[in-house]
């Protein structure tokens, strides 16, 4: 299981490192004058040297890389100051380190995924279990038919009814807004409840769809069948027997869907007008603002890769034939 | 081993000795394409402490039997009719908390391939305990104590460590000791096993058999044994029972059965399969045409389709009229006694040579 | 029948009279496994089939029986060239095709042709059965007289098929003529070997006989070679002149039919034989020894020294250990029987004085409760 972790992470630091060396490549090859871009319309010659001496860009391309890749690892100096590690650069737009903007949009985003998280597994896998326990039922079919009706939503059309009902014809809540959680924990759940619902909902649907199905078929295995000739309880047989080895597609989803929201849940935080990393991501390319954009995808490429690893380990824990294999 | 020869008719619809009866037990599926009959008025009879041998085809309605008795079918998709009586129970009107009760501890069930039928997700030791805990009330340690001892009787070597196990961690053959460990755990008085060794190698499959004969000598319990193999039913059963379209064709004696069949699809199973002591100059002699479909069953007796003697039968019997299966010794079909003995001695014994 | 074919046993044997088809020489195959921390490499083997020597005359058929894992399909595999194999020598009508590249094989793959286990899996179901049995011809750019299209239609006929059913698709067809098409397909090029793996198994009883008819009708009409690889002996016997018992990637022992079945000298042949559930026709049948083997194969990752079957054999000594036994004529065999045995056993499968019975639960059983078996 070590050996395991181990070589796991070796692994996602090789690719942590190649994506970082790709990605640069990638923008710093391309046919475009960064230095124009944040120098503005009317910039003299003097200016623009001078930018370019600022951001590097006077450098060969090499001192540039390994600049890059070891301000990530060890930090690196920046005329307005030294970057601590991991530093990705500094904004082209704002002169901000990247790394503290993105830090600074972190909690916004994790904020909106976790809410999201508890509210869309509670009640997505409920009524997904709810569904398959009461197959061919009338609940059943009331179940499926709303998952399959909500999951054709989208937030950017439910968002809005939502705000309309709740905020602006009525006032029953006010216009979603992050507070900090660690001061006002109160009005951070006020402030987030309408996004996280808004989220959840479309997600609550595919995981009642996905469970249902993986239910009904783990309760056709021939080793359920074997525990219910054994007399074991209908309910044993389905929390014991079935549901272990629905466990396996939810979390290979989960995995997935997790790393995407933690990388920015775009559509959202525009819906609500919130600054999270999705946000960052979608200006900093609109501006062309070319460290920014690179360091949010790295961001998002290391909660990928750490994703990665936690479901395999989750596999280990559930599989006893992955664990001892 | 099959010494009991009973005289005909001996053999009341529910004798004394019959611990299961099944009466006129009726089967069917709906499904997308129609109504399929899987079992079609079957009777049967299970002595304590004997085998019945049930043999038949895929799709012959076996295996759909023996799920019916312990209630394992869909109820939303399955209708059943008729009776199954166990003790004088009858187990179709039986309610599922009931049911559950009996499952594992009175009849308990063996399946033909251990690495579905296990779970992969828990250890051997804890599914062998797991019915011993529900039926007997025994804690967890008592529970493990006789999971091991359930093991040590079915041959797995250190079983004190192999309990611990996962079911992958056993080769093919020590699973189906770890499922036989698993149903005898609760010493039930029927064991059904459907097809439990059809999954094994044969050197594997040869254990396997010997091992159940001398547990039931053990246990006392009476078998229901499923198969395709005529070989392995030869072997096993007491009494023997041929399934064809979900009706029973022929009911007899092992001994009966094989060396004096009497219905023409028990001498086309016998005639088309090679044997060790059989002849290699002579060819073997297929059953013409598949088998039937169980969502339009043929009319009057299933098998005239492929039947060689309708010739034999005066009029149209065979497709209009279904032929009656006695009681005791018995084949479904419309020859007379005298044709089917005289068919069988001139025509069919030849090719069993 | 065609008596001329089951050739009396010093004949069919030896295959010196026959005119060598396939001949297969230190035939071997292992699987690598990876493993190993940090870095993955060969951590060991599979030895799916290791140093087997094996000949098929043209037009014979010659079964290769063992149980699950002894090697029979990779070697089926390895001689159709749909495996490379690891080391040995493949030789068919006499030229060297271990490791012929594919242009080299061309000429070959049309005349040896494999049939297949499943026949669901083995035929695309999208294509139709005239489709299925003309790509051969296609691949190979045969046309036969007449037109590939006539030939297919006379291919279904022989197989037993409506030349009708040209058009239609694998779904509409049951297990039983599927097998039927595997066969008109494997017959298309006019092969002069065909390795059938498991044909039958996937059967049921009443349909199993019509397959193997109709390869038998094949088989002695139209002269092909049959490699007939099947875990049912019984099968086996029936359709085979010689055969070979694989265990653990080895032939174990080698022989025509009626050595094999009636006169075994391998241990392993004998619990095998004695394992075969065999309907009791008469008291006479009955009197067969009972061998009952402990335990599964043990794996081919690892296979014990000296003798693999050693650690299942009741015979096993020292010498079993250290030294492999050659695949060789002993003493009382007839020519072409070959054994592979240091302590090989009396030439009858007739009951013993006393049962060899090596399962501990099946010892105990039977001694506790005195239910031995006469």
């Amino acid at each position: 299981m070590l050996q395991f972790l181990i070589r796991r992470l070796t692994g996602a630091v090789v690719i942590m490192f190649l994506i970082g060396a790709f990605t640069f490549f990638l923008f710093y090859t391309v046919p475009q004058d960064f230095a124009a871009l944040s120098c503005g319309k009317n910039c003299s010659p003097e200016n623009l040297a001078v930018i370019r001496e600022n951001l590097g860009l006077d450098k060969p391309i090499s001192t540039q890389f390994w600049e890059f890749m070891s301000g990530i690892v060890a930090g690196r100096d920046f005329p307005q100051g030294h970057c601590s590690a991991p530093c990705l650069g500094v904004s082209f737009q704002s002169g901000e380190f990247v790394w503290d903007s993105v830090i600074d949009r972190f909690p916004l985003t994790l904020s909106l995924t976790v809410g999201g998280l508890v509210i869309f597994l509670i009640l997505g896998l409920g009524s997904g279990l709810l569904a398959a326990w009461k197959r061919g039922t009338v609940v059943d079919k009331i179940v499926s038919g709303a998952s399959i009706v909500l999951s054709s939503f989208q937030i950017y059309l439910l968002g809005p009814i939502v705000l309309g009902l709740l905020v602006y014809s009525t006032g029953i809540m006010e216009f979603p807004k992050y507070h900090n959680f660690t001061e006002e924990p109160g009005a951070w759940a006020l402030g987030m409840l309408i996004p996280w619902v808004v989220m959840a909902t479309i997600f609550t649907a595919q995981y009642t769809r996905m469970s249902r199905s993986t239910m009904i078929e783990q309760l056709q295995e021939e080793h359920v069948r074997t525990a219910r000739a054994k007399g074991m309880r209908k309910s044993y047989v389905f929390f014991r027997y079935a549901w272990r080895g629905s466990l396996i597609p939810i979390v290979t989803i989960l995995g997935m869907d997790l790393s995407a929201l933690l990388s920015g849940a775009v559509v959202t935080e525009f819906t609500f007008d919130l600054a999270g990393i999705g946000r960052l991501a979608v200006d900093s390319s609109l501006t062309k603002d070319l460290p920014v954009t690179m360091g949010v995808m790295l961001f998002g490429a290391f909660f990928i890769l750490l994703l990665n690893i936690l479901v395999d380990l989750a596999y280990a824990y559930i599989d006893p034939r992955v664990r001892l294999s | 081993m099959s010494t009991l020869t009973k005289t005909e008719g001996e053999k009341a619809p529910t004798g004394p000795d019959s611990f299961l009866s099944v009466r006129d037990l009726r089967v069917r599926f709906s499904t997308e394409d129609g109504i399929v009959k899987a079992v079609d008025g079957l009777s049967f009879d299970v002595e304590r402490g004997k085998t019945l041998g049930i043999v038949g085809e895929s799709g012959s309605g076996k295996s759909v039997t023996n799920l019916t008795v312990l209630g394992l079918h869909n109820p939303k998709t399955t209708t059943v009719e008729g009776e199954i009586l166990l003790d004088g129970q009858d187990l179709v009107t039986t309610p599922e908390k009931e049911l559950e009760k009996l499952r594992g501890n009175k009849v308990a069930m063996i399946f033909q391939d251990p690495l579905t039928a296990l779970s992969p997700y828990y250890t051997v030791g804890r599914q062998i305990a797991e019915p011993f805990m529900k039926h007997t009330g025994a804690s967890k340690k008592e529970a493990r104590e006789r999971a091991i001892e359930m093991l040590t009787k079915v041959g797995i070597p250190q079983p004190k460590t192999r309990v611990d196990d996962y079911p992958h961690q056993f080769s093919g053959g020590m699973r189906q000791r770890a499922m036989i460990a698993m149903a005898l755990v609760c010493d039930p008085d029927l064991l059904i096993a459907d097809e439990p060794t059809t999954a094994l190698d044969v050197t594997v499959q040869a254990q396997i058999l010997d091992l159940l004969k001398d547990l039931q000598q053990e246990f006392g319990s009476a078998i229901i044994f499923i198969t395709h193999d005529l070989g392995v039913i030869s072997d096993m059963a007491d009494d023997l029972l041929v399934m064809y379209s979900g009706r029973a064709v022929e009911r007899g004696s092992v001994r009966e059965v094989l060396r004096e069949p009497r219905h023409p699809y028990t001498w086309g199973l016998l005639s088309s399969m090679p044997r060790l002591g059989g002849s290699t100059s002579q060819p073997l002699t297929p059953i013409p045409g598949s088998p039937p479909s169980l969502l339009n069953p043929p009319s009057g007796c299933p098998f005239h389709p492929r039947c060689t003697f309708t010739d034999k039968v005066s009029g149209d019997r065979c497709s209009t009229e279904r032929p009656a299966l006695g009681t005791g010794r018995a084949a479904a079909c419309h020859l007379t006694a005298e044709q089917k003995q005289t068919i069988f001695i001139d025509k069919i014994q030849p090719r069993l040579r | 029948m065609s008596d001329n074919l089951t050739l009396p046993a010093q004949q069919g044997s030896t295959g010196a009279s026959t005119e060598a088809l396939l001949k297969v020489e230190g035939l071997t195959k292992h699987f690598p496994i990876y493993g190993g921390f940090p870095i993955k490499r060969k951590v060991g083997a599979v030895q799916a089939v290791d140093n087997v020597d094996l000949t098929v005359g043209v037009g014979e058929s010659v079964g290769l029986v063992g149980e699950s894992g002894c090697g029979k399909s990779t070697t089926g595999r390895l001689i159709t060239r749909l495996l490379e194999p690891t080391g040995g020598k493949i030789e068919y009508a006499g030229q060297d095709i271990t490791h012929a590249k594919r242009k080299q094989l061309a000429p070959v793959r049309s005349e040896i042709q494999m049939i297949f286990q499943d026949p669901y899996s083995s035929l695309n179901p999208r294509q139709t059965v005239g489709t299925i049995i003309k790509s051969p011809m296609e691949v190979n750019g045969i046309n036969p007289a007449g037109g590939r299209e006539k030939r297919v239609r006379e291919l279904l006929e022989l197989v037993g098929l409506n030349p009708e059913h040209y058009n239609r698709f694998p779904h509409e067809f049951s297990g039983g003529q599927r097998q039927r098409i595997g066969v008109a397909r494997a017959l298309a090029l006019n092969p002069k070997l065909i390795v059938a793996d498991e044909p039958v198994s996937a059967l049921d009883v009443s349909i199993q006989a019509q397959v193997v008819n109709l390869l038998q009708k094949v088989q002695e009409e139209m002269g092909i070679a049959f490699l007939f690889i099947a875990h049912d002996l019984a099968v086996v016997r029936h359709f085979s002149q010689r055969v070979a018992v694989m265990y653990l990637g080895k032939v174990v022992e080698v022989g025509d039919r009626d050595s094999i079945y009636n006169r075994p000298r391998h241990p392993y042949t004998h619990a095998l034989l004695s394992a075969v559930p065999e309907v009791a026709m008469d008291d006479e049948s009955e009197n067969r020894e009972r061998i009952r083997l402990a335990g599964d194969v043990p794996s081919p990752i690892s296979p014990p020294s000296g003798c693999r079957f050693r650690t299942r054999c009741w015979k096993a000594q020292d010498k079993c250990a250290t030294e492999e036994p050659p695949l060789v004529q002993i003493g009382g065999n007839t020519a072409g029987h070959l054994t592979a045995c240091h302590f090989p056993e009396e030439p009858t499968v007739a009951a013993r004085s006393e049962d060899v019975v090596l399962d501990p639960a099946l010892k105990t059983l039977e001694n506790d409760g005195d239910v031995t078996k006469d």
